[in-house]
């Protein structure tokens, strides 16, 4: 689907990239300024490497050694900018239609109708108005339909929601979703928030000062250590995915079937028999060596612990085996002990069903 | 007393062509220098902008003898202007414009080029990525985005050509009907006796053609400015 292999040097800051994805939703993660806007400039051709290879869906776009650089308003990628970039001077009608235009010269591939688009993104209202007379989730959802009308080969997102507040970014994450199950693209996401990529990729590449640090299914990502200190110490944790077996309204609670158990989980905003993704934040899981008895915790799972990690001051990851799917505890080294931890142990998880809110939630 | 007497409304009229040509014609150059003094970085591009702004600081008499040097029916592109395509500038109105329009030059790059250093190149660069070519880029986003600088400096050249006298005088000369724009007439007047009366006419003609021109072009630049800052207008 997206192979990518460059190197390149702007301005002192050197980038070496390479990763492969078959995903439909490949994650870009890393902290501001690894590089990973880059790595969308290149694939774009806004920006040139000095040696290596890019292809989308076996179209090569850039090769040094075959000599190949695709121009890049013939590389046809939907970019959309962290700022949205929409031209100031047209309306959201004529921003929509820019790219729709040159795709219908160059023979583009089967059409995304305007109708279609709108109704996706909600934008029916904004046509006649111009970009200056949008809010910032507007004009997010304009550049994504603008994008989107070009007929892209790829699709890629840069940080769309970095500038939005809290509930817009709920909005516009939505939005992309029913992008993502909706329209046949591959979608290239970057993004520093674990809580975006969690709900959106299959992948998930760790880009860190120019190098790719760590690749790979997002539920392993989540749960590898490579992944651990951009997380920061609160956000740390592993990702299962689960089946919506039941909900029950009285309670506002979601049955979530895995292969370790059952999770109880409230607020899940999704249909029984649907596929979702958990993430379960290492702090919110404790252990315990006995199944504990009257207490308020509705999640507790039998499982193995798998290994201990590194400790990190008074505190140590544990990661526990819980049915083949994985979950990591974070423990006290002292608990640690006072439990006399060690890999192959069986343990209980328990986890804090109010722990596990509508943001840690998402579609698989 | 209101009406022009035949002799005035010939300047007015010459004045008006020759400016108005001047513009049109220098306008295409100068937003293509302006371009690649934005965009492109060479070895020498300060000598090349400073080369484009020496008529606003050189006296217009020597701007007047280089181009009689040059373009003169014997100067090395006059000759060739001449002989090739039948182009006569040296002593005819074309000449005046040509004057008018190296000396508003600069005026018009620096309007120009100020409003093209302005422009986002983010924005040239999305619309590349959604298929439009370099061309078509400058075309459909640069072109409407500078088109508040391309207006004023329409207008700044615009107001120099019709108050252009050293450059015209030396390369054109004084030629009623031909070359003797409003300026050259005015002086023309002065320098006969009993002719202060005529002057003062052809004067305030040429405030009210100035402050004529400043409304228009404020009014349009107003225009441009609600449509390149993407307010509805």
């Amino acid at each position: 689907m997206l192979e990518f292999d460059a190197r390149c040097s702007l301005g002192g800051f050197a980038l070496d990239v390479a990763f492969h994805s078959e995903g439909r939703v490949t994650a870009l993660f890393g902290r501001s300024g690894a590089g990973k806007s880059t790595v969308l400039n290149l694939i774009a051709g806004l920006a040139r490497p000095s040696s290596g290879r890019i292809a989308v869906d076996g179209r090569t776009l850039y090769d040094s050694a075959a000599g190949i650089d695709v121009r890049p308003h013939l590389r046809r990628v939907g970019y959309v900018f962290q700022e949205g970039r929409l031209l100031p001077h047209l309306t959201v009608r004529r921003n929509l239609l820019y790219g729709r235009f040159f795709a219908r010269n160059g023979g583009g591939a089967s059409a995304a109708s305007l109708d279609h688009v709108v109704e996706l993104l909600g934008i029916g209202r904004l046509l006649d108005r111009r970009p200056a007379a949008l809010s910032g989730g507007e004009k997010q959802r304009v550049a994504i339909g603008r994008a989107l009308l070009a007929h892209p080969a790829v699709l890629l997102l840069d940080e769309p929601l970095a500038s939005l507040d809290a509930p817009r970014k709920a909005e516009i994450l939505y939005y992309i979703e029913r992008l993502r199950d909706d329209v046949r693209v591959p979608i290239v996401y970057v993004s520093h928030s674990l809580d975006e990529v969690v709900r959106l990729a299959d992948q998930v590449v760790l880009v860190s000062d120019g190098k790719v640090r760590a690749a790979g299914p997002v539920q392993e990502m989540a749960a590898s250590v490579a992944l651990r200190p951009y997380l920061g110490r609160h956000e740390g944790g592993a990702v299962i995915e689960a089946r919506v077996a039941g909900q029950d309204l009285e309670s506002g609670l979601a049955r979530l079937e895995f292969a370790g158990g059952v999770l109880y989980v409230p607020d899940v905003d999704a249909l029984t028999g649907e596929t979702v993704r958990v993430r379960i934040r290492a702090r919110d899981v404790s252990l315990a060596l006995a199944r504990p008895e009257g207490i308020s915790i509705l999640n507790v799972l039998p499982g193995t612990v798998a290994e201990l990690g590194a400790a990190d001051g008074s505190s140590l990851d544990v990661r526990l085996d819980v049915g083949g799917a994985p979950v990591i505890a974070r423990i006290t080294r002292h608990s640690a002990g006072r439990l006399g931890l060690a890999p192959g142990k069986p343990v209980f998880a328990m986890i804090k069903a109010v722990s596990l809110d509508r943001r840690s939630v998402g579609y698989a | 007393m209101w009406s022009l007497t035949p002799a005035e409304s010939e300047a007015l009229y010459l004045s008006l062509k020759v400016a108005t040509w001047s513009v049109v014609a220098s306008l295409p150059f100068a937003v293509a220098m302006a371009w690649v003094l934005s965009r492109l970085r060479f070895p020498g591009r300060g000598l090349v902008d400073a080369v484009m702004h020496l008529p606003l600081v050189l006296p217009p008499v020597v701007v007047g003898y280089f181009l009689l040097v040059l373009f003169g029916r014997r100067g090395p592109i006059g000759a060739l202007l001449h002989d090739y395509f039948g182009i006569t500038l040296a002593f005819r109105w074309t000449g005046a414009a040509l004057a008018c329009a190296v000396m508003g030059f600069p005026l018009m790059l620096r309007a120009v080029r100020q409003s093209l250093d302005a422009v986002d190149t983010g924005l040239e660069a999305a619309a590349a990525t959604l298929g439009a070519s370099p061309a078509w880029v400058f075309a459909t986003v640069t072109l409407p985005l500078i088109l508040p600088g391309i207006l004023t400096g329409m207008l700044l050249s615009f107001a120099r050509s019709l108050g252009e006298f050293g450059a015209t005088i030396t390369f054109v000369s004084n030629i009623p009907g031909e070359t003797q724009t409003l300026p050259v007439a005015i002086y023309t007047f002065t320098q006969v006796p009993g002719g202060d009366a005529q002057a003062l006419r052809l004067c305030i003609l040429s405030v009210l053609l100035s402050l004529g021109a400043l409304v228009v072009s404020e009014f349009l630049l107003r225009r441009a400015n609600v449509r390149a800052g993407g307010r509805d207008a």
